[in-house]
């Protein structure tokens, strides 16, 4: 095809990262030396392309050893795998982990969404900025940036931290000394029961990733019993339990899984969708950090129940903890046969792959997932048709949230109450920020009190950014799918104080949306920067609330993705409530 | 070939075909529209081996590239050939029902050994005997050639090479199976096929056909020769000889698209009389005595053309010529009248329909059904007739229709313009996607791609020969020479470069090409010339 590639050429450190994942190139072809034979045959065509996907597990390679993408590494990239470079360039340009701009030994991401803003974040902000110069400036060494929800709402503020040749770190309750040092920073979990603890039962266990521990407490007796009862089986018991989708989507798993197993097909997949970045929502890396074995064992039990002989957990790149722990947890599962080409002496082979994120909030959008394992800009696709027909790689494929996962190995496994149980994530101004275990018909209220409350917030978000303030009235009426419960969406409460800008607020919600659309449909990419624009536009004063409506019809009507449809959500219910405007 | 000049396939086959086989083409560069057809099909999983001097841009789509020195592509198709044969993956029932001649052709092709074959073309054995697996074990292929394998002195040959394989393995006459010579102008083909043959009657009809012939004779009111006239190569032969005294061109810029350039300009400029008539002042025009002025085709001309896969479209006049620029028609019906013939004031759709009722290959193409249907492939035989989509389905016929289609023994001959130490690299030729042959349409318009004339070189021969990108050096050829600057290009080796023709006012790469043309197609071997390189101070 007509590549033409940079004229830079890759040191030999990137090459070292690049090679790390692809292996060194063994003609003169794809970058290796040119030998006189490679004059005369070469070869190419679909099983090159067929790399593509490795795309992204380069990128972040060189993200990881080098603090950066260069032209000359790019360069290298798009031989080795055969892209034209404007294609790599969109790739890398499309996410915010990866740098094409600067390599910098240190990079800095600082949230300042909406619990880590009203949480410190902007004193950090300040001070980073007095340190290194403003946000985007370098000194040499480091570089920082504005991050959107880093998913560390418990421990506000926040910043995710990339060293390079070091590691990534993820810094909580955070300063300017603890951003400067080291290792990781452990700390407790923060989490609380009301009722039976089910998903949250291991989370104290001192050692996560130690297989025998789980097993203790009746780890992997999920697995076995799906073994013994078979496929069908299995997708009947999680049918009659009423599973729904815990991401936010909340379509039946049950159906989910009968969908993809009914499809003629010679190859079928499973996918974790561990790309948790709603504002607010930290659930899952809590799951992923305290509980990997469950995420494992319930992807197993997925695989088994769709005939998927593969899958992927997709997890976001800020999550660098509850990635080590996945690893760790699938790595041990290979070693005792729960992993690898005969499950448990089943007949059964399933593999599993751990695939990183690299700063997307779309990517959450299981399509768009899809692209970017695929290694792609992470543009969601039309539906129908739908992923159980047409997914990953083309093949019929099962999206499953962590804690669906997690609550489908408890439903096959029998635990009691496993079917009525739901992690909620509170946080905000709350005493004890964290993730409460509730069954349904919890109240926010209720959710609230565990938490620690000592005054009725001013405002609270239900659901996320794509979710919307509740009206008092609200906050007592019992939660789960369907009315009189406002939308779960991804379970997530924040609590805003008396002394909240609640504009401030809304506004950055906006800012989040706008940031984030992928931009690919005109509703949402021109939506989300319109209604940003005359969102502030009320909030100095205007009358603007018939455009915004209008506005948010247009990007709920007629978007591609859910990202524009629940763009205005929040926005809309925040002016409906009074909440922005002036008109309090 | 087997009697009919087109492509034997529709470029949808293409689209749903499992192996292409693209030998001697960069359509890429070349064929972009048909090129898109075949990416098409490479989406739908064919898979492409590529067989060319160069790891060209169409190459590089390639599952498997073959760079075989220039000029021995009879030695690989022989040796695929025989590795058919050897591994006995002939289809056997087609050779039987549908052919002749099968045992001298597997005579002839014993000696090309895989092993032998890699000697002659540099392409390791176990390449080749990749492609002829690959080739005959695909349920359908479409074998695709141009230039690479007729701009030689044994193109004919060549083209038999690659008809041989398709004979063997039954991979003609049959839906997504088929030949397929991808034609470079918008209506070369449409070209031929009315005619402008020296041996052929429009509708392909042989001169010699006396049947043929008399239709003709009746219809035009006189004798129509019996003899083949000359082709291009011959008629410049004829005017060094001096018994061509007086030539008329019709959109052709033979000053610089001819092989030995210096030595066409000669022979243009030792006419009597020469009359040019083209939509553009072409450097052969400089040369004439009269330039007849002519509407463009495409846009100014009423009428039809055909393209590769045979297919007539109507085309259709929206502007006037500008100015003193009139349309071909009316120059030659005036030319006719003043030569003592009054033809009348034919419409493009008289003419047309005189030419159906002479051809029988077009007798159903009534400009209605042209346009109903959106263009129809010829053979059209009447108006029921909806074309034909591919060629040859009677071999499928048992027993088929018409007669057996021959194998064509054929032997390995190297370029004529041979490699000494006086001319030890061999050049090849060939386009840019960009610019089209000898820049006439072309140049007149600005492109960002367009990188103007250069002698492309492989690094090592750069590295080694002391040159870096953008130096100008002089290429020199046993008939003449050019200077232009270096281009590195990886797509070369050592001892091959490349250069476009582009840009005949800058680097007239003709200068240096060798005229040596093939007796049977008239083409000459501009594939392949002998060079030296030197630094031009």
């Amino acid at each position: 095809m007509d590549i033409r590639l940079p004229m830079a050429a890759a040191t030999v450190d990137e090459r070292r990262a690049v090679d790390r994942i692809l292996g060194p190139p063994t003609t003169g072809w794809e970058g290796g030396e040119r030998r006189r034979v490679d004059g005369h045959v070469a070869t190419g065509g679909h099983a090159a392309r067929a790399r593509r996907h490795l795309l992204l597990p380069v990128l972040h390679a060189l993200q990881d050893d080098i603090g950066g993408i260069s032209d000359g590494a790019l360069g290298y990239v798009c031989e080795r795998l055969t892209i034209p470079p404007a294609e790599a360039y969109g790739v890398a340009t499309f996410y915010g982990l990866l740098s094409v701009s600067e390599v910098s030994p240190t990079v800095i991401h600082l949230c300042d969404d909406i619990v880590c803003r009203t949480s410190g974040a902007k004193e950090l902000f300040t001070a980073l900025a007095d340190a290194i110069g403003p946000e985007g400036s370098s000194d040499g060494t480091r570089t920082w940036h504005r991050s959107n929800c880093l998913g560390q709402c418990d421990a506000a503020p926040a910043a995710f931290v990339q060293e390079a040749g070091v590691g990534r770190r993820v810094v909580v309750r955070a300063d300017l000394d603890r951003l400067a040092a080291g290792p990781i920073d452990g700390r407790d979990p923060a989490y609380a029961a009301i009722g039976d603890a089910v998903l949250t039962a291991r989370f104290g266990a001192p050692d996560p990733a130690d297989l025998d521990a789980y097993r203790a407490v009746g780890g992997y007796r999920g697995l076995r019993r799906a073994l013994e009862v078979g496929p069908d089986a299995v997708i009947a018991i999680v049918e009659a339990a009423g599973l729904r989708g815990r991401g936010g989507a909340a379509f039946p798993t049950g159906r989910k899984w009968r969908a993809v197993a009914d499809e003629e097909a010679t190859e079928r997949y499973v996918v974790c969708n561990a790309d948790e970045s709603e504002p607010g929502t930290f659930k899952d890396r809590m799951l992923m950090e305290r509980d990997p074995f469950s995420v494992v064992e319930g992807l197993t039990i997925a695989g088994h129940a769709t005939g998927a002989t593969k899958g992927f957990i997709y997890v976001r790149g800020e999550y660098p903890d509850a990635e080590d722990r996945l690893r760790a947890a699938i790595a041990a599962a290979e070693a005792a046969g729960y992993l690898g080409d005969d499950v448990l002496g089943s007949g059964f082979p399933f593999r599993i792959e751990v695939r990183r994120g690299a700063g997307a909030y779309i990517c959450g959008e299981e399509t768009a997932l899809f692209e970017s394992i695929e290694g792609r800009r992470g543009e969601p696709r039309a539906k129908p048709p739908y992923p159980t027909t047409v997914g990953l790689f083309g093949r019929p494929t099962a999206v499953n949230n962590v804690e669906t996962l997690a609550a489908a190995v408890a439903i096959v496994a029998e635990v009691p109450g496993a079917a009525d149980t739901k992690l909620f994530c509170v946080s905000g101004d709350v005493d004890a920020a964290g993730v409460v275990e509730a069954p349904f018909g919890v109240t926010v209220r209720e959710l609230l009190t565990v938490a620690g409350s000592s005054h009725p917030p001013q405002a609270v978000l239900f659901g996320g950014a794509a979710g919307r303030f509740l009206a008092p009235a609200e906050w007592d009426v019992p939660l789960g799918y369907g009315p009189p419960s406002p939308p779960m969406g991804s379970g997530a409460v924040v609590a805003f104080g008396p002394g909240v800008d609640m504009d401030d607020i809304v506004q950055r919600i906006a800012e989040f949306f706008r940031d984030e659309s992928c931009g690919q449909c005109v509703p949402c990419r021109e939506g989300t920067v319109r209604q940003d624009e005359t969102l502030r536009r009320l909030v100095a004063g205007a009358d603007e609330r018939g455009l915004l409506d209008e506005i948010a019809q247009v990007m709920r009507d007629a978007s591609i993705c859910g990202l524009g449809q629940t763009a205005a959500e929040a926005v809309s219910s925040a002016i409906a409530l009074g909440l922005v405007g002036g008109a309090r | 070939m087997f009697g009919a000049g087109g492509g034997t396939s529709s470029y949808e086959e293409i689209e749903h075909t499992d192996l292409i086989v693209l030998w001697g083409s960069n359509a890429r560069a070349a064929h972009p529209i048909f090129f898109h057809h075949l990416l098409k099909g490479i989406d739908n999983g064919a898979r492409m081996i590529a067989i060319d001097p160069r790891r060209t841009e169409s190459a590089a789509w390639a599952d498997l590239w073959l760079g075989l020195d220039v000029g021995t592509d009879i030695a690989l198709a022989n040796a695929v050939g025989r590795e058919i044969i050897a591994a006995g993956l002939t289809d056997d029932e087609f050779i039987a029902r549908a052919t002749t001649g099968f045992d001298a052709y597997a005579e002839s092709v014993e000696p090309y050994t895989l092993d032998h074959a890699a000697d002659l073309t540099g392409v390791p054995a176990e390449a080749i005997r990749e492609l002829a697996h690959a080739y005959a074990k695909a349920p359908t292929a479409q074998l695709c050639w141009t230039l690479g394998i007729t701009e030689h002195h044994n193109a004919s040959d060549n083209v038999f090479a690659l008809i041989d394989l398709a004979l063997l393995t039954g991979h003609v006459g049959r839906y997504g199976s088929g030949l397929v010579p991808i034609r470079g102008q918008n209506n070369v083909q449409g070209g031929g096929d009315m005619g402008a043959l020296p041996n052929k009657l429009p509708g392909f009809q042989d001169v010699a056909d006396d049947g043929a012939r008399r239709r003709f004779e009746d219809a035009w009111g006189c004798a129509v020769p019996a003899e083949p006239g000359w082709h291009l190569s011959q008629m410049f032969e004829a005017m060094e000889r001096g018994d061509l005294r007086a030539l008329y061109v019709i959109g052709e810029n033979p000053a610089q698209s001819e092989a030995d350039g210096t030595r066409a300009r000669r022979a243009l400029d030792g006419l009597d009389h020469l009359v040019v008539q083209d939509i553009f002042f072409t450097a052969t025009a400089e040369l004439a005595d009269v330039v007849l002025p002519a509407g463009a085709a495409w846009a100014e001309s009423e009428g039809t053309v055909t393209s590769s896969e045979r297919r007539v479209q109507r085309v259709r006049r929206v502007v006037p010529p500008p100015g003193n620029a009139r349309d071909d028609i009316d120059i030659l019906v005036d030319l006719a009248r003043r030569l003592g013939h009054d033809w009348g004031q034919p419409t493009a759709e008289e003419v047309w329909d005189e030419l159906r009722s002479l051809s029988p290959i077009h007798a159903g193409m009534s400009y209605r059904r042209l346009e109903e249907l959106g263009g129809i492939q010829w053979p059209c035989r009447d108006e029921e007739d909806p074309g034909s989509r591919f060629l040859h389905g009677r071999l499928w016929e048992d027993p088929p229709r018409g007669p057996k289609a021959p194998f064509t023994p054929v032997e390995h001959d190297p370029p004529k313009d041979e490699l000494t130490d006086d001319y030890p690299i061999r050049l090849t030729t060939g386009r840019h996607l960009d610019s089209y042959n000898t820049g006439v349409q072309s140049g007149r318009y600005r492109s960002p791609r367009r990188t103007g004339g250069t002698i492309d070189l492989s690094p090592e021969d750069a590295a080694s020969m002391g040159l870096a990108a953008g130096e100008r050096a002089r290429v020199i050829s046993r008939r003449g020479s050019v200077v232009a600057p270096v281009r590195i290009d990886r797509s070369l080796r050592p001892g091959l470069a490349f250069m476009a023709f582009h840009y005949p006012e800058d680097v007239d790469t003709n200068r240096l090409t060798l005229d040596e043309w093939d007796p049977k197609s008239g083409t000459a071997e501009f594939k392949a010339t002998a060079v030296r390189i030197e630094r031009e101070p």
